[in-house]
């Protein structure tokens, strides 16, 4: 509290316990940030060897079990413990009350359990995949899941139950945190975008999570109990266990989006060097977003024996929760006109983040249609679609906003030439990958096949290669951005000239985040003919 | 088949119906996606830091932007949803006199049944130009039929009837897959769709044997089970007749009315306590875990048989 | 727990009442989805399975769950008092009418327990000794429900009287709340509690009853 004047909370108290036992949220976001890396990593790790196996049109690379608890391992812990923890943990943390002018998250110690129950919930699943794993897809369909699978599908749900509050008490703390601890000055019109994507996710986070929570455990009761609550066998539905399980699921995918969203939406005003064209609406979209995406979820079941009606409405819900996505991208691109606009890696995963969630958004048209999705669905033309929005947005956003945010973390630069280079690297290496995957899915080519018709090979082969690509897009930044830790350049409190209030105090910040409370006295992204007109009055 | 394949065999004019569809959605997408890429570059070029391009223009009214593609993005939405319904529509609605296959799925096999008795294993010989009604069934878990040459799927789910249709136009052969994840061999549960011209159906319903019919079969599997000591004349129990009843409306005892269509057959041999019919008492044993659902389908195609002459169920 | 000092992140006693406030109407925002999801998918079967399954329903002792009604309704009335006397500057009271919320609650688990033990009796537990020849599918899904719907329920009424005993004894010890509204947030998690049960009743135990 009172600390000496140059101190930073990197180095305000040394040791294991003053960090495993921090409640700085800064602090907590660097223990996200590396739990995330490590979980990031075996997902990357199960990809790589889908990939591989999938060179060949036969089964070469292990038994069909091996690759069905293989992809279900990518699955389960790139959903849970990479993307939907990912921006909000990391980023949400270290930056929202910095972005509000305030000292710490509502409930500091809330949050350091939040992510004790990650790491839990976590250990939990990675030690069921490592006893051998599950072979259900991350979807845990019924009544497979219950009554035919082998493996430890206990252990895998319970561990995916235990990290579900971590998500429910993160996106609480950040609820409160915004409507209660905006500091002088910060209405809520004056917000960065940012914390309003934070705040539409957070609220789907409060408020999907439990619905998942009660279907794991309606499943775990009957795969201990033998009870039929979904299974025919015993006069149970497997469309009702569809239907909660999409009711959570399909917002989680708002989620995963939204916070990239919001990081995308500090980054194009900041290096255009010009106010965010249609504030407003980009801050109702994300709310609507959050809000519409609740009423979609059946887009998931067109052809699962849902009654006629049912899928009609859906589509539609379907067609409507795109227009504010679509406004969106169009208003980052309007920003640009008139900017002055520079390239930096954090620019140059956004620019890769607008064209490739482009992309993505618009093939998500195609799979509203419902007698397209007929054809496409549980084909690879939605393992390309989820991508596409997933990673070329979502991971795409991740790394823009690591990068952009990276000088405050740490108070270092990274290597900018070879942060550019990996964006591109990436850039090249994602489209590679999946743009061909496009194509075997209107081929007919089905998910979650170990071997498939040889016609198929060609374009296996290309998005194989694609991904050794992306792969070292990927590993690169790890390098550096390490190194940068311990050799990279001092940076100042604002490298970029951005407004907001995060850039008003030192890189690396104080422990108190501010040596006086700042006072807002204007709106967010203003630029005075390129210049940045600082949100804060004075600090 | 090697080499650079970028579109699926089009089956069925249905097929062709959708592609159409497709294309128009690739176009859009195309011009989009290209408007929005162009003007990224075009800005990133244009205004990049250091270029003389004009800058602080009369300040824009965002609002009218805003509403404008706004509302382009709805109107264009909305009929993209509209045109994708009508042909779903198409979909749901199946012509009638179909020639109706019953297809079971199972791990990891697709087992069909015709109504002349023939079996197949894997397979499915249909003749060109005829509209064709499958009603699927599982054993075990969901599986889906799909067949991309047609265009179309749909999930097999256990404890249920699901049904689709189709009318195949090209003789050829095509991939039949199993499109939802059923467990170790889920990529090897596939086979092929065989359209035939309708004299070389013909021969091949002969030489596939199928000495009895499905009905006929459904006819002995009736007595078997003890079905017509209650649902025939001078049975010892006072059951509901089913001659001409598929088909036809069933008034049930809590007042509403259904189709008995095959999912009503199947649930009452299964779950008779379910739906009862008006009138008679819930005394009609269940035969639930007693008869594969190879057996229900024969004793569906049984009573389907016996019902009026344009018996078909509804969807 | 005597007096703290107000955290870094707080400027003022009252933005932390607020903040605090907010964060227990969040977190029964969670619970209202928890149990909402669990009723969605019992409506889903009253729907699905129709007389079948509200017959089942007339196997639950509805005479022993009415008087749980009563008891926990009783129960949000003491706890009712308990908020207004404290709020009021009184400490006698708020111990006194909290020790009779805790105790109501207590009383509500035993009867519960009483339920359970005559549904264990009488074949009717899922998994245990469920009589499905008897009783047929249907029923065990019904019972599969009332035992999720009734246990979880219990386990956040046990939770509860757990807060409210502690609650109990921080008050009669003279602490004080710097808040001033731990009692009040309390007593909203109380009412939840009650809130769930006053679905649950009718679903469960009238359902088929009207007639």
């Amino acid at each position: 509290m009172h600390a000496p004047h140059r101190e930073s909370y990197l180095s305000a108290g040394i040791g294991l316990r003053s960090w495993l036992l921090t409640t700085d949220h800064k602090r907590i976001a660097l223990l996200y940030f590396a739990s995330i890396t490590f979980f990031f990593s075996i997902g990357g790790i199960a990809a790589t060897l889908i990939r591989l196996e999938l060179i060949t049109p036969q089964g070469d690379l292990g038994s069909p079990d091996f690759y069905n608890r293989l992809f279900t391992m990518h699955g389960v812990i790139m959903v849970w413990f990479f993307l939907i923890p990912s921006i909000p943990t990391t980023m949400g943390n270290f930056v929202i009350p910095l972005m509000i002018g305030a000292r710490d998250l509502a409930f500091p110690r809330l949050n350091l359990l939040s992510w004790y129950l990650y790491i839990a919930g976590g250990l939990i699943t990675v030690t069921a995949l490592l006893l051998g794993g599950v072979d259900t897809g991350w979807t845990f369909y019924e009544p497979y899941s219950t009554f035919y699978a082998t493996g430890y599908v206990i252990l895998t749900i319970f561990g995916i139950f235990v990290a579900g509050f971590s998500s429910i008490l993160t996106g609480l703390n950040f609820i409160v945190t915004v409507h209660k601890l905006r500091g002088p000055g910060m209405t809520w019109y004056r917000l960065p975008v940012f914390v309003w994507s934070t705040y539409a996710t957070s609220l789907i986070l409060v408020l999907a999570t439990p619905v998942l929570a009660m279907t794991l455990l309606m499943l775990l009761a009957e795969r201990v109990l033998h009870v039929g609550i979904f299974s025919p066998q015993l006069g149970g539905d497997p469309l009702l266990f569809q239907h909660m399980f999409w009711f959570y699921s399909h917002p989680a995918v708002y989620i995963m989006i939204l916070p990239s969203m919001g990081v995308i939406s500090e980054i194009v005003p900041c290096f255009a060097r010009k106010s965010l064209f249609g504030y407003e609406f980009v801050v109702w979209c994300s709310i609507a977003i959050a809000a519409i995406g609740f009423l979609v979820w059946g887009h998931h079941m067109f052809v699962a024996g849902q009654s006629l009606y049912a899928s009609l409405a859906f589509s539609f819900l379907s067609y409507l929760v795109a227009v504010p996505s679509a406004i969106k991208v169009f208003n980052w691109t309007a920003t640009l006109h008139e900017g002055w606009i520079r390239f930096d890696a954090p620019m140059l995963y956004a620019f890769g983040f607008i064209g490739l969630f482009t992309i993505g958004g618009l093939t998500g048209l195609f799979l509203a249609a419902l007698p397209i999705d007929v054809h496409v669905t549980d084909t690879y033309f939605v393992v390309a679609h989820f991508h596409y929005i997933m990673v070329g947005g979502a991971v795409m956003g991740y790394f823009a906003g690591l990068h952009y945010w990276w000088p405050k973390i740490t108070g270092r630069y990274y290597p900018e030439y070879w942060a550019r280079f990996a964006a591109i690297l990436a850039f090249f290496g994602f489209n590679l990958t999946f743009f061909p995957q496009f194509i075997l899915g209107y081929l007919g080519m089905p998910r979650r096949y170990q071997s498939y018709p040889p016609e198929f090979q060609i374009w296996h082969v290309l998005s194989s290669a694609g991904a050794s690509i992306l792969a070292v897009g990927y590993a690169l930044p790890l390098f550096y951005l390490l190194w940068s830790i311990l050799k990279g350049n001092r940076a100042p409190a604002n490298p970029w000239g951005a407004t907001g209030l995060e850039w008003s105090t030192r890189s690396p910040p104080p422990p108190e985040n501010f040596p006086a409370t700042p006072t807002v006295v204007r709106g967010p992204y203003q630029y005075d003919r390129g210049k940045p007109c600082m949100q804060a009055g004075h600090v | 088949m090697q080499g650079f394949p970028i579109w699926p065999a089009r089956a069925g004019a249905y097929a062709g119906t959708l592609d159409f569809l497709y294309i128009c959605l690739l176009v859009l997408a195309f011009l989009t996606a290209g408007l929005v890429i162009f003007l990224l570059i075009f800005f990133a070029a244009k205004y990049r830091h250091g270029s003389n391009a004009m800058r602080g223009g009369p300040s824009v009214k965002t609002w009218r932007w805003e509403v404008g593609w706004t509302t382009a993005s709805l109107l264009i939405f909305f009929g993209l949803a509209v045109w994708g319904a009508s042909i779903y529509l198409k979909l749901y609605n199946p012509p009638p006199n179909a020639l109706q296959i019953f297809v079971v799925g199972k791990q990891w096999m697709w087992k069909a049944q015709h109504p002349g008795g023939q079996r197949e294993i894997n397979e499915l010989h249909v003749p060109a130009g005829q509209d064709v009604r499958l009603v699927l069934a599982s054993q075990d878990v969901i599986h889906s039929f799909y067949v991309p040459a047609l265009r179309i799927k749909q999930d097999a789910v256990p404890g249920r009837y699901e049904t689709m249709w189709f009318r195949a136009d090209k003789v050829g052969r095509y991939h039949l897959f199993c499109a939802e994840y059923c467990g170790t061999d889920h990529a090897h549960m596939g086979g092929w769709l065989t359209v035939m011209r309708p004299r070389d159906y013909g021969d091949w319903l002969r030489a596939a044997g199928g000495q009895q019919t499905l009905a006929a079969q459904g006819e002995q599997l009736f007595r078997r089970y003890g079905c017509s000591g209650c649902h025939e004349p001078g049975g010892t129990v006072r059951a509901p007749q089913l001659e001409g009843v598929f088909g036809s409306p069933v008034p049930l005892s809590d007042g509403s009315v259904v189709i008995a269509d095959e999912r009503y057959i199947r649930d009452s041999i299964l779950n008779p306590k379910a739906q009862v019919a008006a009138g008679y008492q819930p005394v009609m044993p269940t035969f639930d875990g007693q008869i594969s659902e190879d057996d229900l389908a024969k004793l569906v195609a049984y009573i389907e048989s016996i019902g009026p002459n344009s018996g078909r169920g509804a969807r | 727990m005597s007096e703290q000092a107000l955290g870094v992140q707080y400027a003022t006693p009252g933005q932390e009442r607020e903040a605090v406030t907010l964060g227990m109407w969040a977190f029964l925002a969670t619970e209202v989805l928890f149990f909402g999801a669990l009723i969605a998918a019992y409506f889903n079967y009253r729907m699905w399975f129709g007389g079948e399954f509200i017959a089942a329903a007339r196997m639950t002792k509805v005479v022993l769950g009415t008087i749980n009604t009563g008891v926990l309704l009783t129960s949000s009335a003491c706890m009712a008092m308990a908020v207004s006397s404290y709020e009021a500057g009184s400490r006698r009271s708020p111990v006194l009418w909290l020790g009779a919320t805790a105790l109501l609650g207590v009383a509500f688990v035993v009867i519960k327990g009483i339920e359970y033990s005559l549904e264990y009796r009488e074949h009717l537990v899922p998994a245990l000794n469920f009589d499905l020849a008897r009783h047929g599918g249907v029923a065990e899904i019904f019972f599969m429900f009332y035992f999720c719907a009734t246990g979880f329920h219990a386990l956040h009424l046990l939770i509860g009287i757990g807060l409210v005993t502690w609650l109990a004894i921080w008050i009669g010890t003279g602490r004080i709340d710097r808040t001033g509204s731990t009692t009040r947030l309390i007593g909203l998690y109380w009412h939840f509690v009650d809130i769930v049960w006053i679905f649950l009743f009718p679903l469960i135990y009238l359902a088929g009853r009207n007639g």
